[in-house]
This record gives structure tokens, C-alpha cells and sequence, in this order.
């Protein structure tokens, strides 16, 4: 019973940072329809960003987050302005196939400038966790935690009860009576593309510290995010969320439970029957974005 | 213009002539060790203690009046890639020996090329048994398989009383293999095995598997993996409040690295390690690894790296001392003279015995073992 309580706790933990990678990817996938295989270079950034900030430059730890965030929007909207912008209209084929240029370009960048061997970062946090009965947590986790549940809140807000998140939905639904509206249509594209590029730099930035950094990190964060908008349903933010606990729960039940050696399979055999079963994804929109 | 095009492929064919000679000037040692990946830290450990192998060599004139130049490619931590790496080593660059590829998955994926292309290796790292008792007389290995580990840490299996251990171990060839020869050991001397459990070469979060070690019934945990992921089951396993006796196995462990990240749960740890760089005066040869560790810190490398990086300083020693016996730099001649050599490594003669089946054997040298305790923040030596 312990054990199982355990692997909750580790559930809850694992799956807010997969929620957070998770919401990123659907606003750039799901709801801009570009597949996005820069999201793992950009969660990669994030975590650079962190051990630059802490250890380079010998700032706070907290004062890296934010700073990690805005440098992953920022780097966003260059991809959209030089890279997207220019292949609007064009066939997805050409699309990903940029992409996939690019994701390999910044791999290799990241490589180059920090090199092969991973680097840790040092946290404000105390070493001893928290204990709770049978069942104990890092603070730096919970702290983790209660990072991604902010960032998730902030962009439902963000999405659902603001003006630009009205004109978001509006022109991926429909982008030319969005435009006869009066929405600024390109200035929605790229912020659209920042925002989802600055929560891949914070769930790297939350994470990086939690593990350690190194340049293909963000490959299998990648692998795992894809799967996640796929479970939740393409657009969908809720869903996002949901999927990324579902994801991490079928990992931590199935590492514990049926065999560790299959742990990052688990989530997969799920997307395969979600996939057969209901192709749209567990909690699909019909028409409505966001 | 016509004429400034005539010379392009001119000049371009006196360059490639002109490096093609200076080329020949030299002996070429291919080396084949992840650089990135999942491994990156532990290969990039020993490709600078090869360059101090090699730097040392060149200093005192090279062997057979050449200088010695390692070519040296990343394996990317992937076994596809060090397949292709070897074969490109081999095939492009023309090296007649190679030295890798650190990982035991990685090196059974080069083995099949070292038969097609007749090119014998150096295997300074790997553990896995398969290496060398599958028939591969191309296979010439300076580290200790993971049953000489196992057999070494018998003597001392009654000292630490174990009545009951679980196993953390990579999931490929070195840490199944390590899992397999550590129970048949164990099992022989009653103790008895209760988990097993296994992680991905590039798994970042081993919290489920160390919950489930948490709740079992064994009071020790034997873990193989890399310095990389080790880390980390240090921390996650400090974060889970797991309390129990962890030995680590592979000589991958870099423990000063994990005393500066893993801090308190760090103490009490056990390490088998192949090299003793903190007791020079114990090592086989303390003339030499005294030098090697005061170049290590010269060239500005952290010595937590030394217990990785030795290996490439004695792979390419070996290499070297191979070619010299062998009097040219073919392949078919280094073969035959890595029987014949002797030579005083860091950690042991290096002899090469026979191991694996008649006629294709595979040569396999005896290094030490050694078993360190980390006690507050020190690394103490036990004896085995």
C-alpha cells in the first residue's frame, strides 16, 4: 500500500511537468498545425538557459525561470518570423521537413556551444525531501509542481479569457474572416508560436535542475509531448493536461507493477489503443479550438 | 577564367597528394567512444586519457620512428552508430587497429565489422561476458568482464553479512549481464535475490523503480549503470527516503562525482572500481599512475574523471606497445603481437590470456578489482 501511494505522489510530480510539455506542443500542433519538431530543442534552450543564468552568470535560481521564459519566446518568434512565415500556405509536407532541419541545426548548435557532457544545476532547495507518513518528495519537485500547475492556469487564462486568445481561436478556425475582423493575423501566428516555444523553455528550465542537461534531452520530452497532445486530443489544453497524467501514470504504474525495462513503452501501447479507438484523441473538440 | 578553373582541381589534387604523404608520416589509431549521448561524459573521459597516452608516446619520438595520431569518432552512445563508426574508421581513414567503444551493447555492435575487415580492437571499458566467449579472435580486452567483478566481490559478500539484495541495472548488454553473473555468484553463497529491475540508457526519472526497491524486503541494492544516470538515482533515491545499502559495479561511478552531486546520500555507498587514483601508492604501478593523474590535473580535467579515463591512457599504451612489437602497422601483424606483448598498465599487467572457443579465441587480460566505501565525504579503500 505504501508503495502504491508512493507511486501516486511520484504520478502527481512527473505528471504536471508532462502537462506543461504537453500544453505547449498543442497550441503549436494542435491548434497552428505546424508539427513542431523544434519543441524539444526549445524545452533543451530552457534548461541551458537555467544552468547559463545560475552557474555563468551567478544569478538567482529563481530570477532564471522568468529569464528562461522570455528567451524561449523570444527564440520562438524568430523561428516563426524566418522559417514559418515565409512557408505559410504551403503543404505540411515542407513544413516538417524544415522543421526537422531545424530541430537537427539546433541540436547540433546546443552541442557545439555547451558540449556532449551533461551539466547539473545547483537548486535553493534542501536536500533532505519532505516526508509524509510513508511516502516522501524533493521540495525542488513540489516546487516543480507548483511551477507547471501556475504556467498551465496562466495559459488557459490566457487562451479562454483574453482578446488575443479569442483572436487565436478565431483565426486557426477560420484565418480569412478572422482577418476581415480585424485580427492582426501574422502578429497571431508568431505570438502564438512564442507562447507555445516559452512553455517547451519553461518545462525544460523546471527540469533541467530536476535531472541533468545535456544536448538530446529534449528528444525523448519530444517523443513523450507528441504522444500527450495525441492522447488528449488535438487543441485541446484540458486535455493536454489530462493526457500528461495519464501518461505519467501509466509509466509509473506500469514501471512499478508490470516490468521497469518497458516503462517508456507504456505510454505508447496507450496512444496505439487510443488511437484505434478513438482516433481523435480521449477528449477530441469537434469544432471549436482552444 | 577558364584557366582559374583549370587549376581549381589542380591545386585540389597536389593538397590531397600532399596530405596523403603527410598522412603516411604517421601511425593512425582509430578510436570509437560515445561523445554525446547518453554516455558522453564517461567516453569524453577516456578519449582524454588516450590523448595523454598518445602525447606521451610522441614526446619520447613516436614508435617505429613515427608519431602515433588517434582519429578519433563519436559512437553517439548508439550501436548502429558504432558500427558505422568502425567501418568508416577502418575503411576511410585506414587505421590498421582500433580502441573502443566503451559500452558493452556498443562494442558487440563493431564486433561483427573487426571480422569483415580483419582489424583488431582494444576493448578498454566494455563488461559484458559475450565479448569475449562468442569467438571473436579480433577482440582484445583490458577491463574485466563483469564474472571477474562478481568473483572478486565473493570474498566479501560474508563481511557485509547480505542476506537479501535487489538490482538497478541499465538495460542492455553490460547491465543484464552484470545482473546475471552478481546472481549466480550470490546465489551460490545463499544469498537471495529479490528484485530486478532495469532503466533505459537514456531514462532520466528512476523514481518507480527505486519506490519499488524502497518497499521490498532486501537491505542492499546493487546498481550498474553510468556516472550520468547514477546521479540521479542518487538524488531520486535521497528524495524517496530510500535507506538502503547501495554497491555499485562497473567501474563507471566517477565517485567523486557523486559525493560533490549526491552530498549526505552519498555516505555509506560501496563502489567496485577497476583503478585506485586516490591511493596511487596501492595501485600495481604507482610510478605511472602518479604521472598520469599529475597530467590529468595539468591539462585543467576534473579528477573525478580519472577513474574513467585510465582506460584510454592504458587502451592506447597497449595499442602502441602492439604495433611496436609487431614492427609495422598492419593489421594481421598488430593481431598476432597483441599476443606477445607485456605490459605495466595503471591497474595491472596487461597480458592477454585466450578466452572463448578453440581457434577463434579472443584475448582477455586479468586487471584488478578493487572495492571502495565513500565515509563522509571520503573515499576509504576496502579490502577485498
Amino acid at each position: 500500500m505504501s508503495e502504491f501511494l508512493q507511486h501516486l505522489v511520484n504520478m502527481l510530480v512527473l505528471g504536471g511537468t508532462y502537462a506543461l510539455l504537453g500544453i505547449g506542443l498543442t497550441l503549436i500542433f494542435g491548434i497552428m498545425n505546424v508539427v513542431n519538431f523544434t519543441h524539444g530543442v526549445l524545452y533543451t534552450f530552457g534548461a541551458y538557459i537555467m544552468f547559463i543564468v545560475v552557474h555563468q552568470l551567478g544569478l538567482n535560481f529563481f530570477l532564471a525561470l522568468p529569464v528562461a521564459v522570455l528567451a524561449g519566446w523570444l527564440l520562438g518568434a524568430a523561428i516563426e518570423l524566418t522559417l514559418l512565415r515565409p512557408l505559410r500556405g504551403s503543404d505540411i509536407d515542407t513544413t516538417m521537413l524544415v522543421m526537422i532541419g531545424a530541430w537537427i541545426a539546433m541540436q547540433s548548435g546546443a552541442l557545439w556551444i555547451w558540449g556532449g557532457v551533461a551539466k547539473s544545476v545547483a537548486t535553493p532547495f534542501p536536500e533532505a525531501p519532505l516526508v509524509l507518513g510513508p511516502v516522501s518528495v524533493s521540495w525542488l519537485r513540489l516546487f516543480v509542481l507548483a511551477a507547471a500547475a501556475f504556467l498551465i492556469l496562466v495559459t488557459y487564462l490566457l487562451i479562454n479569457r483574453t482578446r488575443l486568445g479569442r483572436a487565436m481561436r478565431a483565426t486557426f478556425q477560420d484565418h480569412d474572416t478572422a482577418s476581415l475582423m480585424g485580427v492582426n493575423v501574422d502578429l497571431i501566428y508568431t505570438s502564438t508560436f512564442a507562447i507555445g516555444s516559452s512553455l517547451a523553455a519553461a518545462a525544460g528550465a523546471l527540469l533541467g535542475p530536476v535531472y541533468v542537461i545535456f544536448p538530446q534531452m529534449g528528444d525523448l520530452a519530444a517523443v513523450k509531448a507528441f504522444a500527450i497532445v495525441i492522447l488528449g486530443g488535438l487543441g485541446n489544453i484540458t486535455g493536454a493536461v489530462i493526457g500528461g497524467f495519464i501518461l505519467a501514470l501509466a509509466e509509473e504504474l506500469g514501471a512499478g507493477y508490470v516490468s521497469s525495462g518497458y516503462r517508456d513503452a507504456m505510454g505508447f501501447v496507450i496512444i496505439i489503443a487510443v488511437l484505434i479507438f478513438k482516433p481523435t484523441g480521449l477528449f477530441a473538440r469537434s469544432e471549436r479550438v482552444g | 577564367m577558364t584557366r582559374a578553373l583549370g587549376l581549381v582541381p589542380a591545386v585540389a589534387l597536389a593538397a590531397a597528394l600532399f596530405a596523403g604523404a603527410a598522412a603516411a608520416q604517421t601511425i593512425k589509431i582509430g578510436v570509437n567512444e560515445p561523445l554525446t549521448g547518453a554516455f558522453a561524459a564517461s567516453g569524453t573521459y577516456v578519449v582524454n586519457g588516450a590523448k595523454i597516452a598518445a602525447d606521451e608516446i610522441n614526446a619520447k619520438g613516436g614508435i617505429l620512428g613515427k608519431k602515433i595520431e588517434l582519429v578519433i569518432e563519436d559512437n553517439k552512445s548508439n550501436p548502429t552508430e558504432a558500427a558505422a563508426v568502425a567501418e568508416k574508421l577502418i575503411t576511410s581513414d585506414k587505421v590498421p587497429v582500433l580502441m573502443g567503444a566503451w559500452g558493452s551493447s556498443l562494442t558487440l555492435a563493431v564486433m561483427p565489422k573487426l571480422i569483415e575487415y580483419e582489424t583488431p580492437m582494444v576493448v578498454e571499458t566494455s563488461s559484458s561476458g559475450k565479448i569475449t566467449t562468442t569467438g571473436n579472435p579480433f577482440i582484445f580486452r583490458i577491463s574485466p568482464p563483469s564474472a571477474v567483478e562478481a568473483a572478486a566481490f565473493k570474498g566479501i559478500v560474508d563481511k557485509l553479512a547480505l542476506k537479501k539484495v535487489d538490482f538497478l541495472v541499465i538495460n542492455n548488454d553490460w547491465g543484464r549481464g552484470t545482473a546475471e553473473d552478481f546472481s549466480k555468484m550470490m546465489k551460490d553463497k545463499g544469498i537471495s535475490i529479490g528484485l530486478v529491475e532495469t532503466m533505459d540508457q537514456g531514462a532520466q526519472d528512476m523514481s518507480a523503480q527505486l519506490s519499488k526497491i524502497k518497499s521490498s524486503d532486501s537491505e542492499t541494492v546493487i546498481v550498474t549503470t553510468a556516472v550520468d544516470q547514477l546521479t540521479l538515482i542518487f538524488k531520486q533515491a535521497a528524495a524517496l527516503g530510500l535507506k538502503k545499502r547501495i554497491i555499485t559495479t562497473g567501474g563507471s561511478q566517477n565517485p567523486d562525482q557523486i559525493i560533490a552531486q549526491a552530498g549526505a546520500a552519498a555516505n555509506g555507498t560501496m563502489h567496485l572500481t577497476t583503478f585506485l587514483p586516490w591511493f596511487p601508492d596501492k595501485t600495481p604501478n604507482p610510478e605511472a599512475t602518479s604521472y598520469f593523474i599529475a597530467e590529468w590535473k595539468k591539462r585543467g580535467f576534473e579528477f573525478a574523471g580519472c577513474t574513467e579515463s585510465f582506460r584510454g591512457y592504458d587502451g592506447i599504451r597497449t595499442v602502441a606497445a602492439a604495433i611496436e612489437k609487431a614492427g609495422k602497422a598492419e593489421p594481421a601483424a598488430i593481431k598476432a603481437a597483441f599476443w606477445d606483448i607485456k605490459l605495466k598498465g595503471l591497474n595491472g599487467d596487461i597480458v592477454f590470456r585466450k578466452s572463448g572457443p578453440e581457434g577463434k579465441e579472443s584475448g582477455q587480460s586479468q586487471p584488478n578489482v578493487y572495492l571502495i566505501e565513500i565515509n563522509e565525504g571520503k573515499v576509504e579503500m576496502k579490502t577485498l
